[in-house]
């Protein structure tokens, strides 16, 4: 097989900050090469470096694709020539339609007037490619996320694309999405499509990648040939430099019978459709010191549910009761739920957790200001004394804690957003997706934190939608689906096939 | 990281020179806003041949953008949390107009007539704050409104004429001077101690602050620019106190407007409420999730720029010792344009009140030294729009290198 492309000795370097050291990849033509590393390790900077973001110049060493050695000024120079970025977050136009997405800023035109039989006809041809089956005129808005990526993947085809690069394609989809992705990856291989795979998802690249090239802290660490078959266990020793014998801390059961929160009959109306029903009839408690699971797929009111209860921060027309030690409680606004006891961490910590031009000293102060004020006024000293507490506490790998929170890690954003609720001290934690799109590492520390919350006796509520990780953390688990709760059982007793099952059958039961 | 960043073996003379150079680096905008005004100050003392910075000149200087500078500390205000205030200079023409019908028609008294205008002024900025806040209708929209909405009203209120004059007690307001207790000739005294102690405070301030920066072991500015800035502010401030007092003193105007100056940088840098402000403006969403009132916050802040308005046409309608239907037409233009000279961004979350002082003084300058050379109106717009264009310029390309 040759080499499509080889990328030699790269060097760049940030102001103090080496974020490449001599990294070496070479990809094969027609494989899936999955790029492993953990957050901050240097994937996305390689991958700016090749797709020209970061022109030719700015960094040291080759890059030579098809043969020929590179120097790619812009994104344009490197999509010339067939490499083509699809980033995490979507680059799509939601109100403009899928075919006029396809081919924005490459439009089916003759002399500046676009030919639109020409548009949707092609348009349909990559839908088919991609197995999306959708009219070209459909607006990009209405489809969900998962769609969304397909219609992203046709986008690139269009542009006669020869090396394909995913960066965490499947961090926001579910599990059936993802897996038809991966299905379309392979079947791109079969088409003699090169594709670089960016993933935190293990079992994904075992599952489909043939090379797999590990990244650690701006260095290539190893080159692992898949062919032989290869365990998640080697990967991950590459990856954080040492074994990880447990994926998840130990879990001692640390639950008392005090129920911390309760809520009965909790519904919730979609805030703009008030006729459709979020959360339908919920009931459920979670004691002190439990670590309690959510399971269920995206959509099914999760985040929903956890967002009307802190503040009514979601929906319209909420009604049902909630208790928190017994005592009924108001939790009409987010102040009042937070002086009541409840925190809530947000999936969305980019949108919805942090102030991404502060620094981490202003984004962790934010919740409880007072407490390091004097009255009005701030007392610096106190803010940046609890500051540096938790950068130490929870090992948020930072300059300092004036850095902004924008130039950190998804894991250690992750971090800063989990100290923010820590000070702000509640008795009941909910967070919501609290390891999307991190690291190995960082998920464990993110774990320890977790189990030492519940040791001191806080009850935590952990939604996810990866399975493994609530079997691996939570003490009894909830199953939700379409708005319902339609499960209940200690983790103990559950299981991946035990939980799809019941999401299954109450899915036949609604429809 | 932190290993990679103190790799190399540097002398620790050119490291050091390196560390400075990086702060600077970093630092730019702070820094350039201030040598800018420097600099544009230093271009005209020489262009002008020393008039400029002439005492009459300097006071002058001081009044005639007294109304602006007034305006800039609640505008960045708005504009750190998100949001635009168009109808600035409508309300202040109007709240001139109202002062004169009640004092000069009505024969009201001024200080009465004052606090009803204050009040005015903050029920009006409160009006259109609400607006925004509660119903989330788009500020430049609201504040478009309100902008032809107060022009017209003006209009109506002053029948079309011009009213005055006013009293001499109401006009001391902006053409007082601080009185003299030594009583020397021709020389206030008094002004030049009161410009003494505020430097000093300033710099006792400064220092303590670096002292506490230390004890913390947050990362401080280097000595040397530590030491050149203090200095700078403090020679600075009494170099003008002592040109001031050459002439007739600090103006009362200068008195409200330095205080105003100093109550809002505290209130911006040190307090619950400024960060709560700034959290709306960097991302609002994930400070109402962090329990922070955004909306009570945005009404805030309007009802307080309409507060300043009404403030800023007082001392204009005294100035001008007349209210004319015309007054304040465009003034909103050149406080937002001294706000954003001054660093603030128009995504909301960024800028500091002596940043918008300083564009103000900056716009202020050249108004002053354009019209001592000569330079028709004409051409004045224009290079005020060239200006507001290149620091604007100049803060987003220093944002991408960074």
């Amino acid at each position: 097989m040759s080499t499509i492309l080889e990328m030699r000795d790269i060097t760049k370097e940030f102001p103090g900050v080496k974020a490449l050291d001599r990294v070496n990849l070479s990809v094969k033509t027609g494989e899936i090469h999955a790029l492993v590393g953990e957050n901050g390790a240097g994937k996305s900077t390689l991958m700016k470096v090749l797709s020209g973001v970061y022109p030719h110049g700015t960094y040291d060493g080759e890059i030579v694709f098809d043969g020929e050695v590179q120097s790619f000024r812009t994104i344009r120079d490197s999509e010339a020539v067939g490499i083509a970025i699809i980033h995490q977050e979507l680059a799509l136009v939601p109100l403009l339609s899928v075919a006029e997405n396809i081919f924005l800023g490459n439009e089916r035109a003759a002399g500046g007037i676009i030919d639109w039989r020409q548009t949707e006809r092609r348009a349909a041809e990559l839908l088919e490619r991609v197995g999306l089956n959708e009219s070209p005129k459909t607006p990009v808005g209405d489809l969900g996320l998962g769609k969304q990526q397909l219609v992203e993947i046709a986008k690139a085809l269009s542009k006669d694309v020869r090396l394909l690069i995913l960066d965490e394609p499947t961090s926001s989809l579910n599990e059936q999405d993802s897996e038809k992705l991966l299905s379309l990856l392979k079947e791109f291989r079969r088409q003699g499509v090169t594709s670089i795979l960016i993933s935190h998802k293990l079992n994904e690249i075992s599952q489909v990648a043939d090379t797999i090239t590990v990244l650690r802290d701006g260095s290539t660490v190893s080159r692992l040939d898949c062919s032989g078959g290869i365990s998640e266990d080697d990967i991950i020793r590459d990856m954080v430099g040492r074994a990880l014998d447990d994926r998840f801390p130990p879990r001692e059961p640390t639950f008392t019978e005090e129920v911390a929160l309760e809520v009965v009959n909790w519904t919730v109306h979609h805030p703009i459709d008030a006729d459709r029903i979020v959360v339908r009839d919920v009931s459920f408690h979670v004691r002190k010191g439990e670590v309690l699971g959510i399971a269920g797929l995206m959509g099914a009111g999760r985040t929903e549910l956890a967002m009307s209860l802190f503040g009514r921060s979601y929906g319209r027309d909420i009604s049902g009761s909630a208790k928190i030690n017994g005592q009924p409680v108001d939790l009409s606004s987010v102040r009042r739920a937070i002086n009541a006891g409840l925190a809530y961490a947000t999936e969305d910590r980019k949108t919805y957790g942090l102030v991404l031009e502060d620094t981490i000293r202003r984004n962790i102060s934010m919740a409880k200001l007072d407490a390091v004020a004097d009255g009005m006024v701030l007392n610096r000293a106190r803010e940046t004394e609890v500051a540096e507490r938790y950068r130490e506490r929870l090992n948020i790998k930072s300059s300092s804690i004036e850095q902004e929170t924008v130039n950190l890690s998804g894991g250690n954003q992750q971090k800063v957003v989990l100290s923010k609720w820590l000070f702000a001290d509640p008795d009941i934690l909910i967070l919501d997706e609290p390891t999307r799109g991190i690291d190995v590492g960082a998920k464990f520390e993110i774990y320890t934190v977790i189990r030492d919350l519940a040791k001191q006796g806080k009850a935590i509520v952990v939604i996810s939608s990866e399975m493994p990780e609530l079997l691996g953390i939570t003490d009894r688990l909830y199953v939700m689906n379409e708005g319902r709760f339609v499960g209940e059982m200690p983790t103990h007793e559950a299981s991946q096939e035990k939980i799809m099952a019941r999401i299954i059958k109450t899915g036949e039961r609604v429809t | 990281m932190s290993e990679t960043v103190d790799r190399g073996g540097e002398a620790p003379a050119a490291k050091q020179a390196s560390a400075s150079w990086r702060f600077l680096k970093t630092h730019l905008r702070e820094y350039g806003i201030l040598f800018a005004l420097i600099a544009i100050m230093a271009f005209f003392q020489i262009a002008t041949g020393g008039i400029l910075l002439r005492p009459v000149n300097l006071t002058n200087l001081i009044l005639q953008n007294s109304y602006i500078i007034i305006m800039a500390v609640g505008m960045l205000l708005v504009i750190v949390a998100g949001h635009i205030d168009l109808s600035v200079g409508s309300v202040l023409g109007f709240i001139g107009a109202l002062a004169a019908v009640m004092i000069v028609n009505w024969d009201m008294h001024y200080l009465l007539a004052g606090i009803l205008c204050l009040a005015a002024g903050a029920l009006i900025g409160a009006a259109q704050g609400f607006w925004v806040a509660y119903f989330r209708i788009p500020s430049f929209i609201v504040t478009l409104a309100g902008m032809l909405v107060f022009k017209g009203l003006t209009l109506w209120l002053l029948a079309g004429q011009s009213v005055g004059p006013f009293p001499r007690e109401f006009q001391l307001i902006s053409s007082g001077f601080i009185g003299d207790p030594f009583g020397m000739e021709g020389f206030n005294l008094l002004s030049l101690l009161i410009g003494l102690g505020v430097a000093a405070v300033l710099t006792w301030l400064a220092i303590r602050n670096r002292q506490a920066e230390a004890r913390t072991g947050v990362p401080a500015e280097p000595f040397a620019f530590f030491a050149a800035k203090t200095a700078l502010i403090f020679f600075g401030i009494v170099w003008m106190s002592w040109l001031m007092a050459d002439f007739r003193g600090l103006p009362n105007v200068f008195i409200v407007m330095a205080l105003l100056i100093a109550v809002y940088s505290f209130i911006t840098s040190r307090t619950t409420i400024g960060r709560r402000i700034y959290a709306i403006g960097g991302n609002e969403k994930a400070a109402s999730l962090s329990g922070i009132n955004s909306q009570r916050l945005t009404f805030l802040t309007f009802a307080n720029m309409g507060m300043l308005a009404a403030l800023a046409g007082l001392v204009f309608a005294a100035r001008l010792n007349t209210a004319t239907p015309k007054a304040g037409a465009t003034f909103e233009l050149d406080v937002i344009a001294a706000v954003f000279i001054g660093g603030a961004s128009m995504a909301g979350g960024v800028g500091t009140v002596i940043g918008a002082v300083i564009g103000a003084f900056i716009m202020g300058v050249m108004n002053n030294g354009m019209s001592i050379l000569g330079i028709g109106i004409d051409y004045q717009q224009v290079i005020k729009g060239l200006v507001l264009l290149a620091a604007v310029i100049f803060d987003v390309m220093n944002k991408k290198k960074g």
